[in-house]
């Protein structure tokens, strides 16, 4: 084995095998990056329809049932009718709200920020639906929150990178999510958003009004970025929310 | 197994019992912990595994006379990581709603031991066709021991398995109020939720291990 521990054949073989991994990793991601982006659009466009109630959710078992990806693109062109930029109070012109990063938005300061805005109509009742990202525990957070025009949630829809599988994960199950709808983010004239809250003794969730939710056992600090994406997303909406009614 | 001969069964067989990844040789602990508490991420991460292990074994065996040593062990930690997001990449493109489950195992399965435990130890010694049974056998201890703790985790701890509420139902009706046993004042155990539970479930496993089998009890 003698040949393989010299110095030079050491470095030798570090290059070679980067280079290697290297091209056949770039090659991949090149490759398959067209239908990755298709399937993180559908995805989007899903999400999307389902915080405004467009979902396959019929049956009782408690699932997430999306529109299916091969219908969703038609649903998403009749349901979602208009959508807005706004940036420092204002909505910006030529502006494609369904491509603004959520996650480099975040960053921004909240006069640079863009802030998109999917109104959506169904059954005659308009919605107005709200992007958000935040952090959770491990990781980023995100999801859409659907408003009618007197503020009242209509359905919400979250989403994660990397909490924990059994706890935090479970922001994205319907039992936690179909809490949200009804609930009210005004306190009175006040904005108040929505607390995930640990000790509101209403499990079922039948106090629509006490601008709180159920936590989830075992997961703080996913309910508490929840509940901060929230808050910090749905004030900036309100005073143009309220304009467009 | 008429396929396999004797010693190529062993291999296959003994990581199952005798030679468990995680109660004899320790290996792979921390993603029991991390994810057992649902039965469903215990068995995809069980899958993942298998896939890793095997392919990623023989690789390594074929390389295993051109790997520098002074350098093994990042090659074999490159090996795994490509493996990885070769099959997230792949999977995000044709499978993406199966992908999103496995995301949060994609780093666990990297940094998990029993891989590169089962490089070092076997992959660099033996023949492609060895180590990949060794890599099937390994993985299959690792999962069977992985579904048991996620089996009870789940159980104990939300009253579901894979998500069905087979203890009844804790919140119920509003009317008729809980279903099952929850409605003669069984509780679910939130504790089991938490990671520590989760070596006093494989602690147990040892026990039960070794008191069924004398010869591993170590003499010290």
């Amino acid at each position: 084995m003698a040949k393989t521990d010299g110095n030079a054949y050491t470095v030798i073989f570090a290059t070679v095998m980067v280079i290697v991994v290297g091209g056949i990793l770039a090659g991949l991601a090149q490759g398959l990056k067209p239908a990755i982006k298709e399937n993180e659009r559908f995805e989007k466009q899903q999400n999307i329809l389902y915080a405004m109630g467009v979902h396959e959710n019929g049956d009782d078992t408690g699932a997430v049932n999306f529109i299916p990806t091969d219908k969703v693109e038609e649903a998403y062109t009749s349901f979602i009718k208009e959508s807005f930029v706004f940036q420092n109070g204002k909505a910006l012109d030529g502006e494609d709200a369904f491509k603004v990063d959520m996650k480099k938005q975040s960053k921004l300061s909240k006069s640079e920020r863009k802030l998109p805005l999917f109104v959506g109509e169904r059954d005659g009742k308009k919605f107005y639906v709200i992007p958000m990202y935040g952090k959770g525990l491990w990781d980023a957070i995100w999801g859409y929150v659907a408003l009618d025009e007197n503020l009242i949630v209509q359905g919400a829809f979250f989403d994660h990178k990397g909490e924990t599988p059994g706890l935090g994960a479970n922001i994205k199950e319907r039992y936690f999510m179909d809490d949200f709808i009804g609930e009210q983010i005004m306190n009175g004239n006040k904005y108040a958003g929505i607390t995930v809250a640990k000790g509101n003794n209403d499990p079922i969730n039948n106090t629509k009004d006490d601008n709180e939710v159920d936590a989830l056992a075992g997961a703080t600090i996913t309910g508490d970025g929840v509940s901060a994406m929230i808050k910090s997303t749905l004030k900036s909406y309100i005073p143009h929310i309220q304009k467009m009614k | 197994m008429g396929l396999l001969s004797k010693k190529d069964q062993k291999l296959i067989l003994d990581p199952l019992a005798d030679d468990n990844p995680i109660t004899i040789q320790v290996l792979g602990i921390c993603s029991a912990l991390a994810i057992t508490a649902q039965l469903k991420a215990s068995i995809v991460m069980s899958i993942s595994v298998l896939f890793v292990l095997g392919v990623g074994n023989v690789v390594i065996s074929l390389m295993r006379n051109i790997i520098p040593s002074k350098i093994r062990i990042i090659v074999q930690l490159i090996v795994v990581a490509t493996l990885v997001i070769i099959v997230d990449q792949v999977l995000k493109a044709y499978a993406y709603s199966l992908s999103k489950e496995l995301s949060v195992f994609v780093g666990l399965i990297i940094t998990n031991c029993i891989i590169m435990g089962r490089f070092e130890a076997f992959a660099l010694g033996n023949g492609p066709w060895r180590s990949f049974l060794d890599g099937i056998g390994n993985a299959l201890g690792y999962g069977v021991i992985l579904i048991i703790v996620g089996f009870f985790r789940e159980l104990l701890g939300s009253g579901t398995l894979l998500g069905f509420k087979v203890l009844g139902d804790p919140i119920g009706d509003p009317v008729t109020g809980p279903t099952g046993l929850y409605s003669i004042g069984y509780e679910n155990n939130g504790f089991m939720l938490l990671s520590p539970m989760a070596l006093i479930v494989v602690g147990l496993i040892i026990w039960v291990q070794r008191s069924r089998n004398k010869a591993l009890i170590e003499e010290n």
